[in-house]
C-alpha cells in the first residue's frame, strides 16, 4: 500500500543529546546505586552514534538538544513510533517521561510528518502506555511488546493509527522491551538474539506473521539491538555492537552480505537498559507512493 | 435400515429422506424448533435429479409401511413438477440491480452462471453470490442446492460479490475481473470493511478517480469533481484535496493500469480479503476471527493475537454455536490441540465453518475434495465445489477471447456508499446474537450439527478421552463376540502395524510422562496460550514452534515407508481410508489413559470433520497438495514430489505459506520435502499403508492382545473402539452386520468382475442404526464418526478369525437390548463361516462407500469385496443413524433396521450387530 517499502529507507535521523543528568533517574525513588555510569563517556559515545549516522550513512541529523530536567529523554526512540508520513507520539510507562514529547513532537511537525497522539488520558485509551522500544516495525507490520511498559492498550492505540499494517502483540519477558532483544538487520531481516525469552517472542512472531523473514541470531542479548538504515548512497549500513561490547556476536553480522558495518559502541546507555535504536528515531521524509 | 448390495445408492436415498421428512415434521410439531437452517437442508434431499425422484418415489411406496407419516406430508410434493419463474435481484458491484428469472427449483449455480454471464465474466471462480438469511446474515449462496432451500422464505434479493480475493490481483487474466474486484475492494474500503490509513486512502481513492474519470482536467472536470465519489468510510475535505493532488500526476494512465495499482496497493493491507466473524475464545473474551486466503487470523480488537496457517491447521468443525480448529502440533508437540471459539449462534459456526472450508480449498488445494465420497464423514455433505485457485489460473490461462470492451460506471453511483453489509469492519457476521435458533430444538439443530468435512487427522487428544471408555468395551465385547479367523480381506502386513505401535507407544509413554505434570496448567500465562496455540490446550503445548519439523512424524513415515514398500497391493478404487488418521488414533488410544480430557473435547471427536482432509486412499488423486500438506505434518501420505515442490514454491510465493521461514527453518522444510517425495514414491503402497493403518487401529483398541499376531480379538477390540470414538453424542447405535457365505455361482459376483471360480462369496452386512436421544444435538456429527467406523468394521470383520456355521446366526430385532447409557458397545455376533482364516490376505477387488444422509437419518454402506483363495467374498456395512426425538422407538428402530436389511438380502445373515449407544451427559459439552 501507500507505506509500503522495504524497510530501511531512512533519510533522517532525530537524536537528543545526553543531558548532564544522565543516568540520574528522574523524579523516581529507583536509585541506580550499583549501575555507574560515565556521563562523559556516554556523550562520547553519542557523539559517535551520531557521526556515524550524518557522515557515513548519510542521514539528515536533527538533534534535540538535551534538558537536563528529563534525564532520560536521550531515549527518543521511546516517545515516538514513525512509519511513513505518520508520527505517533507515545505515552511512556513512566509518568515523569512523558514531558520528553514536547520537543519530539516539535519536530516531527517540522518534518512534516502527520502527528497523532495517545489520546486523552481519560479517554477510550486511558490506561494506555506505549514505548517505541517495544515496537519492532519490520516495514510490513508491526510487532508490539507487551513488556512492563508497553500494554494492549497502547498496542491498540497504535493498530489504530497505522491502519495499513497488521499490529501483532508479542510477549516480552522480564523487565526488557521488545527491541532491547532484536532489531531489523535488512528489509526482511530479523536480528535477535538466542536467549529463551527471546526465542519464544520470536516463536510467537513466526506465528503470527504472514510474511517471510530472514532471522540472524546472535549470542548476545545486546548485539541484537542493531540500526539498519539503506542509506541514500543505496548502500545498506549497519550500525551495531562493537566486538570490545559484544565479542561473540560481531561475526554473525559478518554474514550479511555486502553490508557496510559501523560498530557503534553504546556501553554507557546500554548500563540504564537502552540499545542503539533507543538513541534516534529514524524517518523517511522522501516518502513516495510506490 | 436397508441392506443393499452394489450399487445401490438409491434405495438408501429414500430412507434417508423419509427420515429427514420425519425429522422435519417433528420439527414443526415443536414449536421452539427453528425451522429455518436452510442450507442444513440434508444434500441428499436437494441434489437428486427428477428422475431419480420418481424412482425414488416408486422406492418409497414400496416401503410406504414404514414409515407413514414421512411420506404422508411428502408425497403431494414430489409428484408435482411445475416449472415455476421466480424472479431474482441481484445488486451488482456497480451499484446496479440485475433482475433475472429463474425457475424456483433452480440451484444457486444457475444463478451465479446467470449473472456471470450478464458481466461477461470469465474468471468467475474468485465470485459469488450472496444472500441475506432471517437474521439478516449475509451467507453465500450454494451453487449446488436449490435457491429456495437456501433463501427459504427470504426475498429473492441477491448480491454479487467477491468471495475468494485473489492474494495477486496481478494474475488475473483479465481486465474486467480486476475491474470487478476493485469495485469490490471500494465498497470494502469505503464500508470500513477493509481499513486503510489515510495515505492509502487517498492513494486508492486516486487510482479509482483515474480509472472511472480518465486524466485529470480542470476544465472538463471542474475542481469539485472528486467530492461526488466516496473513497473512505469519513471522507474529509483534506483527503479529497490529496487524492485530487495525486489524481493530476497520472496523466496517461489507462483504466486498467489505474486498477492494477489500485489493487497491488490494495492487496497488501493487513485486512485485504479477511472475512471477519464475531466470537468469543474460550474465556469468553470477544475476538475476531478472520478467514483469509493464508489461514485463520485471530484478532482482539484491532490487534492480531494469533494466526494459524493453514497448514498448521488439521481439522475444522463446529458442533451448535462453537467452532473448534484442530492444530497440528509443534516442533516439541506431541499432540494436536484443539482450540474452541464461540460463536454467537449456530448458523454463525456454521457459516464460518464453510466459510473455512471454502477457503481451504480454494486457496490451498489443488482440486476440490469430491464431496460424494464422504466416507470418513457423515456429517455436513458440504463442500467446496468450485475450482481451486489452482484450476481457475489454469482455466483463465486458457482464455482466448480478446479483451471484452467493457465501460467503467461512473464513480457516482458510489455516491451513497453501498455498504453491502452494513456494518462497518465485520460485516459478514452477525454481532451477538441471542442464540434463538442454536441452543431451544435438539431435534433442528441436530440435523445442522452435522459438520463436517475430512477429517484428515483424528483427533487423538479426543480420542484419548475416550479411550478408556474403549478400552472397557473393547474387552466386554471381545468376551463376547465369537472369535472368527478370516482373512479375505487384503490385510495390511502386520509388520506396518507393528511400527506404527511401537511408534505410538513411545509416544504415548511419552506422553505421559509428559502430562502427570499436566493438564489443567493453570500458571499459564495468556502468552503462553498463545503459543500454544490454544485456549484449550493443555499447558504442554506452550512451546509451540512455527515452524515444524516434525522429526518424529518423518520418522514414523520412513518407517511405514519402509514396511510398506515391499508390498503391492490392489489399490481399491474409490475407497477413501484416511491413513494417516488411523494412525493417530493409534496414537492416541495408546497415549489415552492419563489425559483428563473434559467431555467437550471429547465430543468435539465426533464434531470434527475436518475441513482439511486428506484421505486420499489411492496416490492418483489430483488432491496430492493437500495431501502433502498432510504428509508434511505427519501424515504420512503420498504426494507426488512435484506437487510438493509446486505447494512449497507457491506458498512462498503467495506469502501465504506459514509463517516466517528462517534460516534454520528451511532446511527443515527441504527435508521435509525430500522426505515428502520419497513418500511420493510409495504412492503406489499408499493402499497397503491403508490398510495398514487399519491393523493399526485393530491394534489400538486391543487391550491384551499380542503385537503381530491377527488375533480376532484385535480385529473385534477396535471395531468396538472406535465406536467408541463415535461415541458421546450417539443415543444410541445398532450395527448390524450379516454375513453370508455364498457359492461361487452367484451372479452377484460377475456383476463384480469376480473371477468365476471362485468358491463361496462371504457377504456381510453390517447395518447400524443410531437413534439420538432426546435433547439430543448433533447426531450427524456422529454419522460422520459412524463412516469411519464403519469402514473400520469392515476391516475388522475380515481380519476376525471365526470359523463357524455358514449361515450366520441371524439377529433379531428383540434380540437387540438397546443400552441407555452414554457410550456403551454392545456386540452381538453370530459364528461366522470363514474358515480360510489364513493369514494370507485377499485380494480386494473393490471397495465402495456410499452415504446418504437427511434431517435426521445418515446412512453409510460400506462395500468391499475381496477375494482370497479361491472365495470371493462380498460385505456389506450399513450404518444408519437416526436422530430424532425422545419419541423414537429405538428398539423399533432397530427392529425395521435389521428386518430390512434381510429384506433386501434375503441371501445373507446378520451376522453382528452392534449396539452403540451414546448419551450425552453434559449437553452443553460442559462449556456451559
Amino acid at each position: 500500500m501507500a507505506n509500503m517499502c522495504p524497510y530501511g529507507r531512512f533519510t533522517h535521523a532525530v537524536v537528543r543529546g545526553i543531558p548532564e543528568t544522565f543516568g540520574k533517574t528522574a523524579g523516581e525513588g529507583r536509585e541506580n546505586g550499583e549501575v555507574t555510569v560515565d556521563q562523559a563517556k556516554a556523550q562520547r559515545q553519542f557523539g559517535c552514534l551520531t557521526g556515524a549516522l550524518r557522515q557515513k550513512v548519510g542521514l539528515q541529523l536533527i538533534e534535540i538538544p538535551p534538558d537536563p530536567e528529563l534525564p532520560e529523554s536521550w531515549r527518543v526512540e521511546d516517545v515516538a513510533v514513525i512509519q511513513g508520513d505518520t508520527a505517533l507520539i507515545t505515552r511512556p510507562f513512566k509518568q515523569q517521561r512523558r514531558s520528553e514529547a514536547d520537543a519530539v513532537r516539535r519536530v516531527m511537525s517540522e518534518l512534516n510528518l502527520t502527528v497523532v497522539e495517545m489520546g486523552d488520558e481519560q479517554g477510550d485509551s486511558g490506561g494506555a502506555t506505549l514505548e517505541g522500544s517495544d515496537v519492532l516495525f519490520t516495514g510490513r507490520e508491526f510487532f508490539v511488546g507487551i513488556s512492563s511498559h508497553t500494554n494492549r492498550r497502547g498496542a491498540e492505540v497504535l493498530a489504530d493509527t497505522f491502519r495499513d499494517f497488521a499490529v501483532s502483540t508479542v510477549p516480552v519477558c522480564g523487565g526488557a522491551r521488545l527491541k532491547n532483544f532484536c532489531s531489523m538487520g535488512g528489509p526482511d531481516t530479523i536480528i535477535i538474539s538466542n536467549g529463551d525469552g527471546a526465542k519464544k517472542t520470536l516463536r510467537m512472531m513466526e506465528q503470527l506473521t504472514d510474511h517471510h523473514y530472514d532471522v540472524l541470531t546472535v549470542p548476545e542479548e545486546s548485539a541484537a539491538n542493531c540500526i539498519y538504515v539503506r542509506g541514500p548512497s543505496k548502500r545498506d549500513f549497519l550500525l551495531h555492537r562493537p566486538a570490545e561490547e559484544c565479542p561473540d556476536s560481531v561475526s554473525a553480522f559478518q554474514k550479511l552480505p555486502d553490508y557496510t558495518l559501523l560498530p557503534t559502541a553504546c556501553s554507557e546507555a546500554s548500563k540504564l537498559g537502552a540499545s542503539l535504536s533507543s538513541l534516534c528515531l529514524l524517518v523517511n521524509r522522501k516518502h513516495t507512493y510506490f | 435400515m436397508t441392506t443393499e448390495s452394489g450399487a445401490d445408492s438409491e434405495a438408501k436415498q429414500p430412507q434417508a429422506k423419509k427420515e429427514a421428512e420425519k425429522g422435519k415434521s417433528k420439527a414443526a410439531a415443536d414449536p421452539a424448533s427453528p425451522q429455518n437452517q436452510p442450507e442444513q437442508l440434508p444434500a441428499a434431499v436437494g441434489h437428486s435429479t427428477p428422475a431419480r425422484k420418481e424412482q425414488e418415489q416408486q422406492e418409497e411406496d414400496q416401503e410406504s409401511h414404514r414409515s407413514s407419516t414421512s411420506r404422508l406430508s411428502r408425497s403431494p410434493l414430489r409428484g408435482v413438477k411445475k416449472v415455476k419463474m421466480m424472479q431474482c435481484k441481484i445488486a451488482l458491484l456497480d451499484g446496479s440491480d440485475y433482475s433475472v428469472n429463474v425457475e424456483k427449483r433452480a440451484k444457486g449455480q444457475v444463478l451465479f452462471d446467470k449473472v456471470c454471464e450478464h458481466l461477461n465474466l470469465l474468471e468467475k471462480d474468485y465470485f459469488g453470490i450472496t444472500y441475506r438469511d432471517v437474521e439478516s446474515q449475509k451467507n453465500w449462496l450454494d451453487p449446488s442446492k436449490e435457491l429456495k432451500k437456501q433463501i427459504r422464505n427470504g426475498p429473492w434479493n441477491f448480491s454479487f460479490n467477491v468471495k475468494f480475493y485473489p492474494p495477486d490481483p496481478s494474475q488475473l487474466r483479465e481486465d474486467l475481473t480486476r475491474y470487478y474486484l476493485c469495485l469490490q475492494l471500494r465498497d470494502d474500503v469505503v464500508s470500513g470493511r477493509l481499513p486503510c490509513s489515510f495515505a492509502t486512502h487517498t492513494l486508492l481513492g486516486s487510482y479509482t478517480v483515474q480509472s472511472e474519470l480518465g486524466d485529470y482536467d480542470l476544465d472538463e472536470l471542474g475542481s469539485d469533481y472528486i467530492s461526488e465519489i466516496r473513497f473512505a468510510p469519513n471522507q474529509t475535505k483534506e483527503l479529497e484535496e490529496k487524492v485530487m493532488e495525486l489524481h493530476k500526476t497520472y496523466k496517461g494512465m489507462t483504466p486498467a493500469e489505474a486498477e492494477i495499482h489500485f489493487l497491488e496497493n490494495a492487496k497488501k493491507l493487513s485486512m485485504y480479503g479477511v472475512d471477519l466473524h464475531h466470537a468469543k475464545d474460550s474465556e469468553g473474551v470477544e475476538i475476531m476471527l478472520g478467514v483469509c486466503a493464508s489461514g485463520l487470523l485471530i484478532y482482539r480488537d484491532r490487534l492480531r493475537i494469533n494466526r494459524f496457517a493453514w497448514p498448521k491447521i488439521l481439522k475444522i468443525s463446529y458442533k451448535r454455536n462453537n467452532f473448534y480448529i484442530k492444530i497440528r502440533p509443534g516442533e516439541f508437540e506431541q499432540f494436536e490441540s484443539t482450540i474452541g471459539f464461540k460463536l454467537p449462534n449456530h448458523r454463525a459456526a456454521k457459516r464460518l465453518w464453510k466459510v473455512c472450508v471454502e477457503h481451504h480449498t480454494f486457496f490451498r488445494l489443488v482440486s476440490p475434495e469430491a464431496p460424494p465420497k464422504k466416507f470418513l464423514s457423515l456429517g455436513s455433505k458440504f463442500r467446496y465445489s468450485g475450482r481451486t485457485q489452482a484450476q481457475t489460473r489454469r482455466a483463465s490461462a486458457q482464455i482466448a477471447r480478446p479483451a471484452p470492451l467493457f465501460e467503467r460506471s461512473s464513480s457516482k453511483r458510489y455516491n451513497m456508499s453501498r455498504s453491502l453489509d452494513g456494518a462497518p469492519i465485520t460485516e459478514n457476521h452477525e454481532t451477538p446474537v441471542k442464540g434463538s435458533a442454536a441452543d431451544g430444538a435438539p431435534k433442528v439443530i441436530a440435523k445442522e450439527d452435522i459438520i463436517t468435512t475430512v477429517t484428515t487427522e483424528k483427533k487423538a487428544e479426543e480420542e484419548n478421552a475416550e479411550q478408556e471408555d474403549a478400552q472397557e468395551v473393547a474387552a466386554e465385547t471381545a468376551s463376547t463376540t465369537p472369535l472368527r479367523h478370516d482373512t479375505k480381506d487384503s490385510e495390511p502386513p502386520p509388520e506396518v502395524v507393528k511400527h506404527q505401535t511401537n511408534i505410538s507407544e513411545l509416544k504415548r509413554s511419552f506422553l505421559e510422562t509428559g502430562s502427570n505434570g499436566g493438564c489443567g496448567a493453570p500458571g499459564l500465562t495468556e502468552w503462553e496460550k498463545r503459543l500454544s496455540s490454544s485456549p484449550l490446550r493443555s499447558p504442554r503445548s506452550d512451546e509451540a514452534p512455527m515452524i515444524e519439523p516434525l522429526e518424529l512424524q518423518d520418522a514414523k513415515d520412513e518407517q511405514t515407508k519402509q514396511e510398506v514398500g515391499p508390498k503391492d497391493t490392489v489399490a481399491a478404487a474409490g475407497f477413501l481410508v484416511k491413513y494417516v488418521a488411523d494412525s493417530v488414533v493409534t496414537d492416541g488410544a495408546r497415549s489415552s489413559g492419563p489425559h483428563g480430557i473434559s467431555l467437550s473435547t471429547t465430543m468435539d471427536d465426533d464434531v470434527f470433520v475436518d475441513g482439511t482432509l486428506r484421505e486420499e486412499a489411492g496416490g492418483k488423486t489430483p488432491d496430492s497438495q493437500e495431501e502433502e500438506e498432510e504428509a508434511s505434518d505427519k501424515s504420512a501420505t503420498k504426494v507426488s514430489p512435484g506437487a510438493v515442490r509446486q505447494e512449497v514454491s507457491q506458498a512462498i510465493t503467495d506469502k501465504k505459506g506459514t509463517l516466517i521461514i528462517f534460516k534454520q527453518a528451511e532446511n527443515k522444510e527441504d527435508e521435509e520435502t525430500s522426505e515428502k517425495e520419497g513418500l511420493a514414491e510409495t504412492d503406489g503402497i499408499e493402499e497397503q499403508k491403508r490398510q495398514a493403518s487399519r491393523k493399526a487401529e485393530i491394534k489400538n483398541g486391543d487391550v491384551s492382545q499380542t503385537r503381530g499376531v491377527d488375533s480376532p480379538k484385535k480385529a473385534m477390540a477396535s471395531w468396538i473402539s472406535e465406536e467408541k470414538v463415535e461415541s458421546s453424542e450417539f443415543v444410541g447405535v445398532f450395527t448390524q452386520e450379516v454375513e453370508e457365505l455364498k457359492t461361487l455361482d452367484e451372479p452377484q459376483q460377475k456383476a463384480e468382475g469376480i473371477q468365476p471360480k471362485s468358491s463361496p462369496t462371504h457377504v456381510t452386512v453390517s447395518a447400524s442404526l443410531a437413534v439420538s436421544a432426546p435433547g439430543w444435538v448433533s447426531p450427524s456429527h456422529k454419522a460422520s464418526a459412524d463412516q469411519e467406523k464403519a469402514v473400520v468394521v469392515t476391516e475388522n470383520e475380515a481380519e476376525s478369525p471365526k470359523p463357524k456355521a455358514p449361515d450366520g446366526v441371524e439377529v433379531t430385532a428383540k434380540d437387540v437390548p438397546v443400552v441407555h447409557t452414554e457410550t456403551k458397545t454392545i456386540t452381538y455376533e453370530s459364528a461366522e463361516v470363514d474358515t480360510n482364516g489364513d493369514a494370507d490376505p485377499g485380494v480386494l477387488l473393490s471397495a465402495q462407500t456410499i452415504t446418504s444422509e437427511t434431517t435426521s437419518t445418515t446412512t453409510t454402506t460400506h462395500i468391499t469385496k475381496t477375494v482370497k483363495g479361491g472365495i470371493s467374498e462380498t460385505r456389506i456395512e450399513k450404518r444408519i443413524v437416526i436422530t430424532g426425538d425422545a419419541d423414537i422407538d429405538h428398539d423399533e428402530a432397530l427392529a425395521q433396521a435389521i428386518k430390512e436389511a434381510k429384506e433386501q438380502h434375503p441371501d445373507m445373515s446378520v451376522t453382528k450387530v452392534v449396539v452403540h449407544k451414546e448419551t450425552e451427559i453434559t449437553p452443553e459439552e460442559g462449556e456451559d
